[in-house]
């Protein structure tokens, strides 16, 4: 009885994911179509598979753009950690007058939409000159991280046990070992949530990549999307090219993903 | 949900910015606790801990409230893009544009539908794929990696294969799923442009709600809830008496995480519905007069007030409704 | 730190990894060429663009001391990334294209170079060649600020085959009437009688939309800027157009424009298309194309006007920001140049040669054979159309399916949004049209 139910719930469960998944086991399929096929009426289920799309893609190069994302997401997710890390556990250990004040600021600066402040950003890029440069990503991208990593932190900073923090200080440790011997060990899962999240959202990034640079910092989002053509078909090539561009993250997902989940609970301290 | 009486009850720190932190999950209550410490040791604390802020303060500052500050002086002037000859100062006569146009209402009032529907749904979703993938079973982590999967596609393509792959009237599977059933076909982007974009934004959503509570879930206690169970408690009640008020603070995070990054949607909006049937939301609205109007005043003025409107309502939710759910949730 | 170590780690592998799929070179490392100038080049990703992207070693080889980047990107994106660039004099790129729209009010505002005598002085080049429309569109007080790289008229397509079978006959200058009459005729659960774009946008809606509104007597302002978007001709028009989508159209119209109408034609899911004349080549390419030799053409429906096709082109321009003037310069010949339409024909096929720029180009006997089923009739319309005067009334701009005032984007943009609300039949069309009058009044009293 117990076991004809635990059956259905998985089976349920399977289903439910299964659609869930469907739109992207869809989209790998579509990339490896010939543009005819992924366009057909009604949809094909049943077709000769083609790599030319993947070479279409590569032909123009995606491998610059993929190394462009790399720096720019693995770049600014260590300075994102960097920042991020001893804020937290300053608000968590307070007590700063007005915590929430500075933890606001942090997350209200992630309410400005990026079309209101893309042309003043523009202006002062293009002064300094740090337009088309990788760098100038990488920064920008911290900045739009910086706050949700804090917030996440620090959540999971107030939850170590103050004991274990006062133990240690009973032992004379200073601030710095005390962060990294005994708090980071605890919180290690939060900061790996942390850092994939960082690094999902600078890896996707599209809008500000495609109006910042041009050759040399071109990241794979907008080569990505310039695969869409204006007088033509083009959703078997932009299947491949999105298959591709998301295996990264989705490898490092899977990864990541007992960290992630543990991450976020906190679960370990118990 | 036990919100109940002691909500009301709780001790009246609220407004002063002081309560919060000492949230603390419910059984056992950790945390880390200021005032225990002696009051030396506290101003020491306090010391370090600005000095430990300070550096994130500082790169925040800079990079954000420069361009803002441009931003705002930016939105007191009549400046179209095309038009260099005629840029001149004009007082607010761009927050009067956005105060009595026609644009400004529809378009909040889009947001919030929009943003709203979808972190309900993706709420209930993330809660369901949370309950159902933290049993253990076999193929566990592939599910769940499979269904993580939607919040890592970058949005603009997501938005495409969804436009093409799933919801076009002749090529697309939902359809062609309905007309298997026996159903018609749905013009999904002429008759219902707004649920479009929600069910877009639900199912890329859903999984960092899911990851997230099912965190929450792994964080429970097993004893507890073996205790309960041993108690005769059935799984419902467990679960509206336990887990559910355990989850709180989860829910409240990403609720909160999940409507900031929900506001700035963008992608599905510019490559499925245009902003037609109710789905300008402001971000798009922002995005067309600044892009579209090459009117970098305007455009400016709508993303002031974009800014304090959010930022006058997450106060408001933070600091009474979430305190609230915070202190209801204490024992 | 621990933490760090372990992502630095974790970064150095992702970075080798990175590393060794590509070989490592920049699209733009100029490093080691010695003198060798870069230029780069914002393009959209349509067919042609990609096959000049795919010729460019051509012209390197050509000219050792020009290497040339290419940056492609979807239409929005390209507008929006070089209107920053160029209205705030950035200069990051060297040549830029920049559709029909576009080129007047740049140059009159001293964004483009003038090329006119770039282009006159070189003989070889025969600046006369290039289709006169166009060039008129491209021109102001005879000045040429871009030269056309390809350009496109609007007709109308129609499946050969559904019309024989039912006994239906198309004139070569078919009215709107009658196209609607076919329409519903044709109009089966099989196959829609027409498609048509309903996409909301002043480049995908109201490009064909403002043709069928000039032709119906209509259009968006008269000679003094008073906006005329809910005048009778103009509501006329749309209704016609939306009633026709209603009952004979596609499914799910705010979906649709040139891409989405292309793949239902080559898949014989309706019987007719207006849109642009380029889509012929893909029609007719049976790699791509179910219909091809199955299709016939005729001109832009008309009502009240003699013609009707709508006139577009994509034309490269030389920002006045960029420090390589000259190298530009001989890019943008070569690329529009006889001589680069015999590499494509010759290197790519004959049917990729970008059409609708030269005139010549309809002259080459390779050409001629290889895209006889479209060619005629696209030098036809594209020589018949008036830029100048396309609907019944004089307007104050040159232009077919835009008005070139820098509000007009915006301005088609919203009508678009409102008349897709009609479409979708939650608003009449006459309280769309009402609503974008105010739209439409309020931009053209900035032009008094």
């Amino acid at each position: 009885m117990r076991s004809l139910r635990s059956t259905l719930i998985t089976t349920f469960t399977w289903i439910l994911v299964a659609l869930f998944f469907f739109p992207i086991l869809w989209m790998v399929f579509t990339a490896f179509k010939s543009e005819a096929d992924a366009g057909s009426i009604p949809p094909k289920f049943i077709v000769d598979l083609t790599l030319q799309q993947f070479e279409a893609v590569f032909n123009r190069g995606m491998g610059y753009y993929l190394l462009q994302s790399t720096l720019a997401s693995v770049g600014s997710t260590l300075i994102v950690l960097a920042l991020a890390i001893p804020a937290a556990y300053g608000l968590s250990i307070r007590p700063i007058k007005k915590v929430q004040d500075v933890l606001f600021f942090f997350i209200s600066t992630r309410f400005m939409p990026v079309a209101a402040i893309i042309l003043p950003l523009f202006l002062i890029l293009k002064t300094i000159g740090g337009l088309d440069n990788i760098v100038t990503l990488v920064l920008l991208y911290t900045a739009i991280n910086l706050p949700i990593a804090i917030w996440m932190m620090r959540s999971f900073f107030s939850e170590v046990p103050l004991e274990i923090i006062e133990a240690a200080q009973i032992d004379g440790a200073n601030l710095r070992t005390e962060l990294v011997r005994v708090v980071l060990p605890i919180v290690l899962p939060g900061i790996a949530a942390v850092a994939l999240i960082s690094f999902i959202f600078a890896w996707n990034e599209y809008f500000i990549a495609t109006l910042v640079t041009t050759v040399n910092a071109r990241t794979t989002p907008p080569f990505l999307v310039s695969f869409v053509d204006g007088r033509g078909q083009f959703l078997a090539v932009l299947s491949a090219a999105s298959t591709l561009a998301v295996l990264p993250v989705v490898i490092a997902g899977w990864a990541a993903q007992k960290q992630l989940v543990r991450g976020l609970a906190m679960g370990a301290v118990k | 949900m036990s919100v109940g009486p002691a909500g009301g009850a709780g001790p009246t720190t609220h407004l002063n910015g002081e309560e919060e932190d000492m949230t603390v999950t419910a059984p056992p209550p950790v945390g880390i606790d200021p005032m225990s410490l002696p009051a030396v040791a506290q101003k020491r604390k306090a010391r370090v801990a600005r000095r430990l802020v300070m550096p994130a303060l500082i790169f925040s500052i800079i990079l954000t409230q420069i361009p803002f500050l441009l931003a705002i002086v930016f939105s007191t002037l009549n400046w179209n893009q095309l038009r260099p000859d005629r840029i001149q100062f004009n007082w607010f006569a761009n927050y009067l544009v956005v105060f009595t146009g026609p644009d400004f209402l529809p378009s909040l009032i889009s947001t919030v539908t929009i943003t709203g529907s979808s972190v309900i749904l993706s709420l209930l979703f993330g809660l369901v794929f949370a309950l159902l993938l933290d049993r253990s079973f076999r193929g566990q982590a592939l599910a769940r990696t499979l269904v993580i999967t939607p919040f890592l596609v970058m949005p603009a393509a997501a938005a495409l294969i969804w436009k093409w792959s799933m919801l076009d009237a002749n090529v697309g599977m939902v359809n062609w799923a309905l007309e298997l059933v026996g159903l018609p076909a749905v013009a999904w982007n002429t008759e219902f442009p707004i649920v479009t974009v929600i069910m877009m934004l639900t199912w890329q959503y859903t999984p960092f709600f899911m990851l997230i509570l099912l965190a929450g879930l792994q964080s429970q206690s097993r004893e507890v809830l073996e205790a309960a169970s041993v108690d005769g408690a059935g799984p419902v009640r467990t679960f509206q008496w336990m887990t559910l008020p355990h989850l709180r603070q989860y829910i409240e995070i990403a609720t909160l995480l999940g409507s900031i990054m929900m506001l700035q949607v963008f992608d599905p909006i510019a490559i499925m519905t245009k902003g037609t049937g109710g789905t300008k939301t402001l971000s798009y609205l922002l995005y067309e007069r600044a892009f579209i109007g090459l009117d970098v005043g305007e455009a400016a003025a709508f993303g002031v007030v974009t800014v304090v409107l959010t930022i006058v309502t997450t106060t408001i939710i933070l600091r009474s409704l979430f305190s609230v759910f915070i202190e209801g949730g204490k024992r | 730190m621990l933490v760090k170590n372990r992502a630095i780690g974790l970064g150095a592998g992702l970075l080798v990894s990175a590393l060794a799929l590509t070989g490592c070179t920049a699209p733009g490392s100029s490093g080691g060429d010695g003198g060798a100038v870069t230029l780069t080049l914002a393009t959209v990703n349509n067919p042609q663009m990609k096959d000049m992207e795919e010729l460019k070693g051509e012209f390197e080889s050509a000219y050792p001391d020009i290497k040339i980047n290419f940056v492609q990107m979807e239409e929005g994106d390209l507008r929006a990334a070089v209107t920053n660039d160029v209205a705030s004099g950035a200069g990051q790129y060297d040549i830029v294209t920049v559709g029909a729209y576009e080129v007047p009010q740049w140059g009159e505002l001293g964004w483009l170079v003038d090329l006119t005598d770039a282009l006159a002085s070189d003989a070889e080049y025969d600046v006369d060649d290039l289709l006169p429309a166009v060039r008129t569109a491209l021109t102001v007080d005879d000045k040429q600020y871009a030269v056309p790289f390809y350009g496109e008229s609007s007709i109308l397509m129609y499946n050969k085959e559904m019309f024989d079978a039912a006994g239906l006959t198309m004139p070569n200058n078919p009215t709107w009437q009658e196209v609607a009459e076919f329409a519903k005729t044709l109009n089966t659960p099989d196959h829609a009688g027409i498609c048509l774009r309903g996409k909301p946008g002043w480049g995908d809606l109201f490009a064909p939309l403002t043709t069928v509104v000039q032709t119906f007597g209509g259009n968006w302002y008269d000679m003094d800027w008073n906006a005329q978007v809910n005048s009778p001709k103009f509501v006329e028009g749309v209704q016609f157009y939306v009633d026709l989508l209603k009952e004979a159209g596609e499914a799910d119209p705010v979906s649709v424009s040139f891409t989405e109408c292309l793949n239902l034609v080559s898949q014989e899911k309706v019987a007719m298309w207006y849109d642009a004349s380029v889509a012929a080549s893909i029609l007719e390419d049976p790699n791509a194309s179910a219909v091809a030799g199955k299709m016939a053409y005729a001109h832009a429906p008309v009502v009240e006007t003699d013609e009707s096709g709508w006139l577009w082109s994509w034309n490269l321009a030389i920002p006045t920001t960029t420090k390589n003037v000259e190298e530009a310069t001989t890019f943008v010949k070569w690329a529009t140049s006889k001589e680069y339409q015999q590499i494509v024909g010759e290197t790519l096929g004959w049917t990729r040669v970008p059409p609708g720029a030269r005139m010549s180009t309809y002259e080459i006997p390779e050409y001629k054979e290889a895209a006889a089923a479209f060619a005629p009739i696209t030098l036809e319309v594209m020589q018949a159309v008036d830029p100048k005067q396309p609907g019944v009334d004089p307007q104050p701009w040159v232009g077919v399916q835009y008005v070139t005032i820098p509000e007009f984007q915006d301005v088609g943009n919203q009508v678009a949004q409102l008349v897709a609300d009609a479409i979708a039949g939650r608003t009449t069309v006459q309280e769309a049209l009402d609503a974008g009058q105010k739209i439409a009044q309020a931009a053209g009293e900035k032009q008094k």
